[in-house]
C-alpha cells in the first residue's frame, strides 16, 4: 500500500463555509493508507504548496490527494508542486469538493459527508496511479487565420510582426470584411476605410503574410502544433499574378445586373468585378453564375480587353495543403434576415432599411455616393426614424429569427447615424426609439449624450409597433412613448432598423472541422469565460472578433491582438509537452475488430499486422490496434467501444474508475 | 388582492416577469386611445398585483382581442391573454353575465360582422 498524503483546501470560505474542512481532514487521515492529512485556507498559494512539498519529503509520500476546486482549475498547479518535491506529477489526484460539493449544497453535514466520500474515491484511485511521462511533439511555426475582416487582419499582422509566417483564408474575393462597408466609426467619427485600408495594404506587403482570398477551409486534421489544413481556392477565372486590377474587364463586361453584395444588393455590378476600389488583392473576379462566357460559352469580351492576358476561362479550383502550429477563427458576423418582421414593412418599402444598408447610403462609394437619399424616389428624407433592438433581446419564438442576446453595437452606431444625419443635414428630424440605451465603453455615453444635447436627436423610450407605407409615399410609424404614456404617430420619410447580428454561417461547419465547441447561438466558446477568453477549449485553436460574441471594432482589435499573443506564445516553443493520459491497447486481448477506430474522433487509431508466432504454436499473424499517442486526446471513447476490454486509458484505467466507484459505494 | 393575481396568472398562463418593458405592445395596439390602462401598463399592474383596479376599468372591454400585442411581443409575454383573464375574473362573478345566448339572434345584423358577435359573446358572457 502506498503512503498517501491528503490536503484539504478551504478556498477561503468557498469550501469552508459549507464543508467542515477540519472533519474532512481528520476523517480522511484515518484511512488505512493515509500517513498525513491536513487543511489550509488556500492550498494553491505559495505557503499552501510548500505544505504539500514539505509533507512529501518529511513523510516520504508516494501519492498525493488534494481536496479542492475542480481539476480544470488547479490540477496543473498541484502537478507542478508534487513534481517539484520529486514525485511523478501523475501521482496526484484532485477531489473536487468545491464545484461538485460546497457550491451546490447548503446543508453542512451532508456536504461534509460528501466531501469525505469524494476524498476516499481519490485516495482509492491514487493507489492505482502509475507514473506517467508526457511525450513531446514539434511545433510547426506557421499560423492560419480564418477570416480576413478587421479581426483576422489584426491577428495576422501581430503574428507576422513577431516574425512568424501566417496565412489568411478569406471566402470573399477581398479581405477587409464588414469594416469596408462602414462609413464612419464611433465614438471618434474616424473614416472607417481610412483606418482600415492601410492595414489591408500592410497585409498584402508583409513578407510573412500570405492571403488566400476567395478561398475556404476544406479540411482540418492533426492537433496543436501540428495541424494539417486543406484550403480550397475557388476559381476566379483571373490569374492573380497577371491581373493588374486596371478594371478594363469590369467596365466592358456586358452583364450589368448582378446585385452588388458590397452594397448589400442596393445597386448592381457587372459579372466581371472588383468588389471595391481598395480591394486587396486588387484582382478581378468573374462571377461564374452570371458570366455569359462561363454559362453559355459566348462573349469573351473581358479576355479581349485584358492587356495583361489575365483572364482564364479554363481556371479550375485548386486545393492547397499546408501545415500549421496554430489556427485562429475570425469568421465574424452578419445582420440577421429581418424579412419575418412584417410589422416594420421592410420588404414592402425601399425606404425601410437595415442599419448596414443605411451605412452604405452614407458612404461615399455607396449606391447614392454618400448623399442622404431615399432609394424609392431619390428625395432627401426630412424625417428619419431609427428603431432599436430589431431581433435582439427576443425570446425567439415570436418571429422565429430573433436572438436572445443584446447585439451590443446597435446603440452606438445608431447614435453615430443620428449625429451624422443632423450634422450634414441639420433640417432633418431624427427620432430614435429605444428600449434601453446601452453605452458602456470609453467615451461612449458622452457620445450618446452629445447626440441628444448637442445634435437634438429625439430619443424616445418605447418600441415601434407598426410601420405603414402611406399613399403619399411617407411611412406612418406607430410607436409607444413610455415616458409620456402615449401612443405616437410619426410621419417619416425613412425608417432604419437596427437588425440583430449573428455569427457567420460558415462558423458552425468550421467548428466541426476544428472540433471547437460553440454555444447555442453559434458563437465559439472560450476555454474560460473570464481567464482564457481568446482560446478555444480545443488546444491550438484561438478566437478573434465577433465569432466569439458580439463586439465593436475597438474590442475586436484588442481581442485580435490578444489572440495573436497567444499564438506567438505557442509558436515560440520548439516542442510541446503532450498529455500522457492517452489510450493504449493490450495486444493480447485485441481482436482487431475496428470498433475503436470507428469511434475515434481524432483519427488516432490505426491497425498493424503483428507477428505473435511462438516456437511451439507455429506462426500466427494478428491484426491489432495501434494508438498514435501524439494525436490521441484521451477522450476515452475507444475504451467504451472496445468489446474485448483491450483498450484502456492511461491515468483513467478501468481498474482506477472501478476503485473510485467502490470507494464511493462502500 | 393577492388571490386575484394568482387567479389571473393561472387562467392566463402568462408570466409578467418575462416583460422587458419595451412598450411594443402599446406601440402596436389599435385600441390604444380607447384604453384607460394600456397594454404595457396592464402587464406591469398584474405584476404589482393591482388586479382590482384593472377589473374596475373599462379597458378590459375596449381591448379588441386582436392579439397584435401577443403576435409582436419580443419576449412572448402575451398581454392580451392577461386582459382576457382579468375580464374572466369579472364576468365569472355572479350577476356579471352581460350577454346571454338567447339574445344573440336579435343581434344578428347584415352590417355587423359575425366575428364581432362571437367576440362580444366571449367578452361579455361566462
Amino acid at each position: 500500500m502506498r503512503r498517501i498524503g491528503v490536503f484539504v483546501c478551504h478556498c477561503g470560505t468557498n469550501i469552508a463555509a459549507t464543508v467542515d474542512v477540519k472533519t474532512v481532514a481528520e476523517t480522511l487521515g484515518k484511512e488505512p493508507a493515509v500517513v498525513f492529512s491536513t487543511d489550509y485556507p488556500y492550498m494553491c498559494s505559495e505557503a499552501g504548496q510548500n505544505i504539500i512539498k514539505d509533507a512529501i519529503k518529511e513523510h516520504k509520500l508516494e501519492g498525493v490527494v488534494v481536496c479542492s476546486c475542480s481539476p480544470r482549475m488547479h490540477e496543473a498547479t498541484f502537478r507542478k508542486t508534487v513534481a517539484a518535491a520529486g514525485l511523478n506529477p501523475y501521482m496526484l489526484e484532485v477531489a473536487n469538493i468545491r464545484e461538485q460539493c460546497s457550491w451546490i449544497h447548503k446543508d453542512i453535514a451532508e456536504a461534509t459527508a460528501k466531501a469525505i466520500v469524494l476524498g476516499r474515491a481519490a485516495i482509492a484511485k491514487v493507489q492505482l496511479n502509475a507514473p506517467l511521462t508526457a511525450g513531446e511533439s514539434p511545433v510547426t511555426k506557421r499560423a492560419l487565420v480564418i477570416g480576413g475582416g478587421i479581426a483576422g487582419i489584426q491577428t495576422a499582422l501581430d503574428i507576422a510582426e513577431a516574425g512568424y509566417p501566417v496565412d489568411i483564408v478569406e471566402k470573399e474575393p477581398t479581405i477587409g470584411g464588414k469594416m469596408t462597408q462602414i462609413d464612419k466609426t464611433f465614438p471618434t467619427l474616424d473614416c472607417s476605410s481610412c483606418i482600415l485600408t492601410p492595414k489591408m495594404v500592410e497585409c498584402a506587403q508583409n513578407e510573412n503574410i500570405t492571403i488566400y482570398s476567395y478561398s475556404e477551409v476544406e479540411e482540418v486534421t492533426g492537433f496543436v502544433g501540428n495541424f494539417s489544413v486543406k484550403i480550397r481556392r475557388k476559381a476566379r477565372y483571373v490569374d492573380e499574378d497577371k491581373c493588374t486590377g486596371c478594371g478594363a474587364c469590369t467596365e466592358k463586361c456586358p452583364v450589368k445586373n448582378v446585385p452588388d453584395a458590397y452594397n448589400l444588393g442596393l445597386s448592381n455590378r457587372h459579372a466581371a468585378y472588383i468588389p471595391f476600389a481598395q480591394a486587396i488583392p486588387n484582382v478581378a473576379v468573374l462571377d461564374a453564375e452570371h458570366c455569359i462566357k462561363l454559362t453559355k460559352g459566348k462573349c469573351g469580351l473581358c479576355s479581349k480587353v485584358c492587356s495583361a492576358g489575365a483572364i482564364d476561362y479554363e481556371q479550375k479550383e485548386t486545393i492547397v495543403e499546408q501545415q500549421y502550429g496554430a489556427i485562429v477563427a475570425a469568421t465574424g458576423y452578419n445582420p440577421i434576415n429581418i424579412d419575418g418582421y412584417d410589422e416594420f414593412a421592410y420588404s414592402q418599402s425601399k425606404d425601410v432599411l437595415t442599419s448596414l444598408e443605411f451605412e452604405r447610403i452614407l458612404k461615399a462609394d455607396g449606391p447614392t455616393e454618400g448623399h442622404l437619399q431615399r432609394l424609392s424616389d431619390g428625395k432627401q428624407p426630412k424625417t428619419i426614424v431609427f428603431v432599436q433592438c430589431v431581433g435582439s433581446r427576443e425570446s425567439g419564438s415570436t418571429h422565429g429569427c430573433g436572438k436572445e442576446y443584446c447585439s451590443k453595437i446597435c446603440c452606438m452606431y445608431t447614435a453615430k447615424h443620428a449625429i451624422l444625419c443632423r450634422e450634414k443635414y441639420p433640417d432633418t428630424d431624427v427620432y430614435v426609439f429605444y428600449i434601453d440605451v446601452r453605452t458602456p465603453g470609453k467615451n461612449y455615453d458622452e457620445f450618446y449624450r452629445r447626440a441628444v444635447e448637442q445634435y437634438g436627436v429625439h430619443y424616445i423610450k418605447g418600441m415601434v409597433g407598426k410601420v405603414a407605407p402611406q399613399a403619399d409615399s411617407t411611412l406612418d410609424v406607430q410607436a409607444s412613448d413610455l415616458i409620456a404614456n402615449e401612443q405616437l404617430h410619426v410621419k417619416a420619410d425613412m425608417v432604419v432598423l437596427a437588425a440583430a447580428i449573428e455569427a457567420d454561417k460558415t462558423a458552425r461547419p468550421l467548428a466541426t472541422m476544428l472540433t471547437a465547441s460553440m454555444d447555442t447561438n453559434d458563437f465559439f466558446t472560450e476555454a474560460h469565460a473570464k481567464l482564457r477568453p481568446v482560446e478555444s477549449p480545443t488546444a491550438g485553436v484561438f478566437l478573434s472578433g465577433v465569432c466569439q460574441g458580439p463586439k465593436d471594432i475597438p474590442e475586436t482589435v484588442a481581442q485580435a491582438g490578444a489572440a495573436a499573443s497567444k499564438v506567438i506564445g505557442l509558436l515560440a516553443k520548439d516542442k510541446l509537452t503532450g498529455n500522457p493520459c492517452v489510450a493504449h491497447s493490450n495486444e493480447l486481448k485485441c481482436n482487431g475488430c475496428s470498433s475503436c477506430a470507428n469511434v475515434c474522433p481524432y483519427g488516432a487509431i490505426t491497425y498493424e499486422e503483428k507477428d505473435f508466432s511462438r516456437r511451439r504454436d507455429g506462426s500466427m499473424i494478428r491484426r491489432v490496434t495501434s494508438v498514435n499517442e501524439a494525436v490521441c486526446q484521451g477522450c476515452g471513447a475507444c475504451t467504451v467501444a472496445c468489446p474485448s476490454g483491450a483498450m484502456d486509458l492511461k491515468g483513467f484505467a478501468t481498474s482506477q474508475i472501478m476503485a473510485e466507484v467502490d470507494a464511493i459505494c462502500k | 388582492m393577492a388571490d386575484y393575481k394568482e387567479l389571473v396568472l393561472t387562467t392566463s398562463g402568462v408570466n409578467p416577469l418575462k416583460c422587458m418593458r419595451c412598450g411594443k405592445c402599446s406601440g402596436t395596439c389599435p385600441s390604444y386611445d380607447a384604453m384607460e390602462y394600456h397594454p404595457h401598463q396592464f402587464v406591469y399592474m398584474v405584476e404589482k398585483g393591482e388586479i382590482e383596479k384593472l377589473m374596475a376599468s373599462k379597458s378590459i372591454y375596449t381591448c379588441l382581442s386582436c392579439f397584435a400585442c401577443v403576435e409582436r411581443c419580443p419576449r412572448d409575454v402575451e398581454p392580451a391573454k392577461l386582459v382576457e383573464a382579468v375580464r374572466l375574473a369579472v364576468i365569472r362573478q355572479q350577476g356579471q353575465n352581460h350577454l346571454k345566448s338567447e339574445q344573440i339572434p336579435d343581434l344578428i345584423d347584415d352590417d355587423l360582422p359575425q366575428q364581432a358577435i362571437v367576440s362580444a359573446f366571449r367578452k361579455y358572457s361566462k
